[in-house]
């Protein structure tokens, strides 16, 4: 097999394994960057493959065709959203640690889910697969530029490029407008925030049910485009996986997208090693770790350190400074 | 009299939030059956009726709080020293994994030496599965949160690799361990009408004695105790901060690799190939927290949670209510008992009440 | 003609404590008003009141004469009210003009402007002569121009009345020149100001006025120009002071501390200990004076073994101690009260008892083989309550919820039971009522008298005029020169604490 073919397969197969993680990341960056830590990661993803799937095939049942499952990554987006409320109102509120929090909220997550899949489908631990998925397909036009064209635009989704024109558009929010610099202000010093008159309260409630939106358009990516179906095991590790990305790219959206790309990577050669000469020799085991092992050496610092928000995990109390 | 000033040194107020964040998951979990249909009396008396009435269910509920309580005990022991554990669930794998395999390869041993060798071979694999966290922790300042989660998975990923290619069998699975390794017993088999309850009860009570003999009774508990809550006064005091986070996340460590030992030479005699998590480890946080970080906290809320699992089997037969119904509640006992300060708030005020009218 | 400001008859409550029982504060326009007090007085809770932190439970607020409900800072803010915070308000991440901009940004388009956020800043700091470089970011620029960024942050959001919260503090003897010269200006400018403040010298520089607040009330308001130093002190501590005097014969014995051309480095890795020699004897108590920043912190960590050194030698009682660990030192004879005594001195989730043998529960009588001898470490503690006079329910009660002067009762106690050769004393008063103060000077004097060497290290003057043998002045990391306090006066040490030697630049 040549070097151009290796790339064909595992370019748009890290594209593919990417998209889910870009999206669920991102919403991690914006909450993290308020000073919220979201462990509930995986919990959200979770909700949102769930309600892809239910939402598909309801929607197909109604006769809206290839659109379904469109329209349900934006209803997973407002569950997600919704669902993140809980981890709100319990760390921001009720000023419970936000560690705690996030863990009840995917023990919630699975249970509520699984839970509701029995209920919806008498007793059966999973849905039945969905009829339209987002495709893998080559892009008209850009998928016939040669050499590129069949590395990066063919057998690809939308979703992947979705998720990386998505990652500069938060980067742009956070980054360069008022909005962002108030969510960044909280994460780093909500007393100082606070004496300017910024709701500290308000802007982290923003920044969870963001992380929320986001890892509910995660799942539903997910589940969309990869899975079909939501059983117990569909969201297995994608959300901490995630986590693992946010951290890994630094709290940044670019860097976000960058580790998640990455892992993307990591997964789609672990896939694809055995068809690829050299690689088949590697035990598989080493791709599957890689990036958690990759992102304990990052916070190590020895490339470079990574530095969280400084208030990221840290209550907001009114007077105590 | 004892009893008496003992009750006094009660502090009600601590105690009063795990007791209504249970009743308030309990109810919670009542309305939502109610909500959608089902009988929550029934679920609840099925429930209640198994695990105290049928020995098979009474034992297999002893039987799952063995690794409850030992994962509670890991989570809470760093507790106490100011860590968060996330990574029970990993070093509970590679406890498992090693005290299986340990058992296997050393098949050609006695008992008195082969028993005991597993036992530790699975608590030294969750300790060096702590280690490394506690040591990033020292060494590099990386928190310990993050780090456990990733631990967790290389946990997974490797010890599945290692039964594929080193000790695989039929069924996705390591072959049965010995019986010169097992922990299992016909006698405590038959008395409970042939559940899956094993000698592993033991261990995990001499673990509980033991957590609460080194934190409170020993220079070394003071010492992380101390540590766990201010680590600065304790470096100005002369002790070694870094050292003691070490300990702490090995010891810990050591816990969740004896609660998955249990599991592998107790209930199942092998390990299978995971493609998720066991799950224990994260129960074994909510645990902790019930049970207030406390060795006897830690040993009730085991009960609890142990009872909880065992009789929602039960609970889905007989009232229909799917098994989940369970996880969704000891989800909501973990936000209540987290939101601890708003109950707290809300008794003040009722109490402020009652002192008014 | 009506007030600036102007509160009537404040009353605050919290749990337990009245911190403003009936306080009325009358600042004219255009003036600079002291607020007065000890601390723990009221100053901050009256002043977090009139920024609207906190709800008043009695009184009336008028701004201008108008009467006022402020409910919010941002009411605060809309009234032209603004406050310089003790504690910066200032995102080390965020550059100068980000902070200053923070919650009023210009945009264009909806769009952050950060070049115009720029010239806007330029301008102000221009019109006000308030020196800041609006593209650097907070975390490397100096203190001087940290508070002159929280300056600007007031002025950006067109304040009249700006509450300066102890802003002498953090700054050294120049830099408080600089800062009096702004607020004149800003004065000028038509800005009225209230200074809080502990500090008389502050006082009669600066101020038009004065409010003296005692204990939650207030006492008097007076023109500065018809007040003398002696009397506004009495009137902020209510009775005369009964002055700790350091009355023994000075009869230095062996050197207890010698510390030889030391050099440490601060986190940042830029050398702030130089080249610096210091000898205490035992008998003796020797002062360091200086401005916060110049080394004290990073010269007792690293006697402590806290921080390392980088060349040069410390001996206690002739072992070299030098980068040994802590506890190594505290055996070699170190005591020591540290200056954040919450975060440093005591584990405040542990019971007074425990607290009391941080550094010694490993040793006998309080453990045997690794086990602890709880029963000892009471009665340990249960004595040590009693002889220090340390007020709490008991040994059992968590040092948490013990009052400021009792904790630092507790770390004196546990101190000085050890008996170290070296006793380490900084800031041992700072935030303490009077009561507290004289108990603390008189231990530390009786250490002194048993033949201890003590090393104290304090940014209030009075303190190390009154204590001292010897004073040692530091700056920017090394004894610029020893001097007996019997020959010298607050005026010389202000000058050596900014560096200038005698007779010379």
């Amino acid at each position: 097999m040549s070097f151009f073919e290796v790339l064909t397969i595992i370019i748009p197969s890290t594209l593919l394994t990417a998209a889910p993680l870009i999206f669920t990341s991102l919403g991690g960056v914006f909450s993290e960057r308020s000073g919220v830590v979201n462990i509930g990661l995986e919990g959200l993803m979770q909700v949102g493959a769930f309600t892809a799937a239910i939402a598909t095939l309801g929607l197909e049942h109604a006769g809206v065709g290839s659109a379904s499952p469109w329209i349900a990554i934006l209803l997973a987006a407002v569950a997600g959203g919704i669902f993140s409320l809980i981890h709100a109102v319990v760390s921001i509120s009720f000023r419970a640690d936000q560690t705690v929090s996030g863990v009840a909220l995917n023990f919630l997550a699975l249970g509520l889910t699984i839970f509701l899949v029995k209920m919806i489908y008498d007793g059966k631990g999973q849905t039945p697969y969905i009829g339209h998925n987002i495709d893998k397909i080559n892009i008209p036009g850009l998928s016939q530029i040669p050499f590129f064209g069949p590395i990066f635009f063919q057998q690809v989704t939308y979703t992947s490029y979705l998720a990386i024109l998505v990652s500069f558009l938060v980067w742009f929010v956070i980054f360069k407008t008022a909005f962002g610099l108030r969510l960044r202000s909280v994460g780093e010093h909500p007393a100082a925030a606070d004496t300017l008159g910024i709701n500290v309260s308000k802007m982290r409630y923003i920044g969870v049910t963001l992380s929320g939106v986001f890892g509910g358009i995660g799942g539903a990516v997910y589940l969309v485009t990869i899975t079909s179906n939501y059983n117990v095991s569909t969201i297995a590790g994608q959300g901490f996986l995630a986590l693992a990305a946010l951290v890994f790219g630094k709290w940044h959206p670019i860097g976000a997208m960058g580790a998640s790309l990455f892992f993307g990577f990591a997964q789609a050669l672990s896939i694809t090693s055995q068809q690829i000469p050299y690689l088949d020799q590697l035990p598989s085991v080493i791709m599957l770790t890689a990036p958690y092992v990759l992102t304990l050496i990052v916070l190590t610092g020895f490339v470079g350190r990574a530095e969280a928000p400084k208030a990221d995990g840290v209550p907001y109390i009114k007077g105590q400074r | 009299m004892k009893v008496n000033a003992f009750l006094k040194k009660i502090n009600w107020m601590t105690l009063l939030i795990p007791v209504i964040s249970v009743v308030l998951g309990l109810v919670c979990g009542a309305v939502i059956m109610f909500a959608i249909g089902y009988n929550p009396l029934l679920a609840y008396q099925s429930i209640i009726e198994s695990i105290f009435l049928q020995p098979y269910y009474g034992g297999e509920t002893i039987r799952a709080m063995i690794p409850l309580v030992l994962a509670g005990l890991a989570v809470a022991f760093a507790f106490r020293t100011g860590l968060f554990n996330i990574g029970v669930e990993g070093q509970l794998m590679v406890g498992w994994f090693a005290s299986v395999a340990c058992a296997i390869i050393f098949g050609h041993l006695p008992k008195f030496i082969l028993l005991p060798m597993s036992v530790v071979a699975g608590g030294a694999a969750g300790a060096l599965w702590g280690f490394i966290p506690g040591l990033l922790k020292a060494r590099f300042k990386v928190h310990e949160v993050i780090s456990t989660i990733m631990m967790n998975y290389i946990a997974l990923y490797t010890t599945a690799y290692l039964i594929k290619n080193f000790l695989y069998t039929e069924g996705e699975r390591t072959p049965t361990i010995p019986q010169a390794a097992s922990l299992s017993s016909a006698f405590l088999a038959n008395l409970t009408q042939g559940s899956r309850l094993h000698w592993g009860f033991v261990v995990a009570i001499i673990a509980v004695t033991a957590m609460w003999f080194m934190l409170w009774k020993t220079t070394k508990g003071y010492e992380l105790r101390a540590v766990g809550f201010s680590p600065d006064a304790s470096e100005y005091a002369g002790m070694n901060v870094g050292g003691n986070i070490i300990l702490s996340l090995t010891i810990s460590g050591i816990f969740a690799g004896l609660a998955g030992a249990m599991e592998g030479l107790g209930t199942y005699q092998y390990m299978t190939i995971n493609s998720a998590f066991t799950g224990i480890g994260f129960n074994g946080i909510a645990v902790a927290l019930l049970g207030l970080n406390t060795p006897v906290g830690v040993t009730l809320a085991g009960a609890l949670f142990a009872g909880l699992q065992t009789g929602g089997m039960t609970m889905q037969s007989n009232a229909g209510v799917p098994v989940e119904l369970i996880q969704i509640i000891i989800a909501l006992i973990i936000f209540f008992v987290g939101s601890g300060y708003v109950i707290k708030w809300a008794a003040d005020r009722l109490k402020r009440k009652g002192h008014k009218s | 003609m009506s007030y600036a400001i102007e509160m009537r008859h404040i009353r605050k409550e919290f749990p337990g404590i009245v911190a403003n029982d009936n306080i009325t504060l009358q600042v004219e326009e255009g003036e600079i008003h002291a607020l007065f007090g000890e601390n723990g007085a009221g100053k901050s809770t009256l002043m977090n009141v009139l920024f609207g932190l906190y709800q008043p439970d009695q009184g009336e607020i008028y701004v201008h004469g108008k009467k006022a409900v402020i409910n919010d800072p941002n009411e605060a803010t809309r009234l032209g009210i603004g406050m310089v915070h003790q504690h910066f308000m200032l995102i080390d991440k965020f550059t100068v003009a980000e902070n200053i901009i923070l919650g009023r940004e210009p945009r264009k388009h909806g769009i952050l402007d950060l070049a115009k956020a720029v010239k806007l800043v330029k301008e102000l700091s221009e019109k006000y002569g308030l020196d800041v470089d609006p593209n650097k970011k907070v975390e490397d620029i100096t203190v001087g121009m940290q508070q002159r960024v929280e300056i600007l942050k007031t002025l950006y959001r067109g304040s009249d009345i700006i509450i300066f919260d102890e802003p002498t503090a953090v700054l050294t003897p120049i830099e408080i020149q600089e800062l009096i010269v702004i607020m004149k200006r800003l004065v000028k400018e038509g800005k009225s100001i209230i200074l809080i403040t502990h500090k008389l010298k502050e006082i009669f520089e600066a101020c038009d006025r004065c409010t003296v607040i005692r204990r939650g009330r207030n006492i008097d308001t007076v023109a500065i120009s018809e007040t003398n130093p002696s009397d506004l002190a009495s009137m902020m501590v209510g009775r005369k002071v009964n002055v700790q005097i350091n009355d023994a014969p000075y009869e230095p014995k062996e050197r207890i501390l010698e510390i030889d051309h030391l050099n440490v480095l601060d986190s940042r890795k830029v050398n702030v200990i130089k080249d610096l020699n210091l000898t205490v004897h035992g008998g003796e108590i020797l002062g360091i004076a200086g401005v916060d920043g110049n080394g004290q912190t990073e010269l007792i960590e690293a006697i402590a073994g806290l921080r390392k050194v980088r060349d040069g030698s410390i001996k206690i009682g002739g072992r070299d101690v030098t980068n040994q660990k802590t506890r190594k030192i505290i055996e070699a004879g170190l005591g020591y009260i540290p200056e954040d005594r919450q975060k440093h001195g005591l584990v405040l989730d542990f019971s007074v008892g425990e607290n009391m043998v941080l550094q010694t529960y490993y040793k006998k009588p309080y453990a045997q083989a690794g086990i602890l001898k709880n029963k000892v470490i009471t009665k340990k503690a249960k004595q040590l309550i009693e002889e220090f006079d340390v007020r709490t329910p008991n040994e059992k009660t968590l040092a948490r919820s013990l009052s400021g002067g009792n904790q630092q009762k507790v770390i004196v106690a546990r101190e000085v039971d050890r008996s170290p050769q070296l006793l380490i004393a900084a800031q041992p008063t700072r935030g303490l009522d009077i009561g507290a103060i004289e108990f603390i000077h008189g231990k530390l004097l009786e250490e002194k008298k048993k033949g201890k060497a003590v090393l104290l290290v304090s940014f209030e003057l009075d303190e190390i005029l009154h204590l001292s043998d010897r004073i040692a002045v530091i700056y920017e990391g090394h004894i610029i020169d020893i001097v007996n306090p019997k020959e010298t006066d607050e005026n010389e040490l202000g000058l050596l604490m900014a560096g200038r030697r005698k007779g010379g630049a």
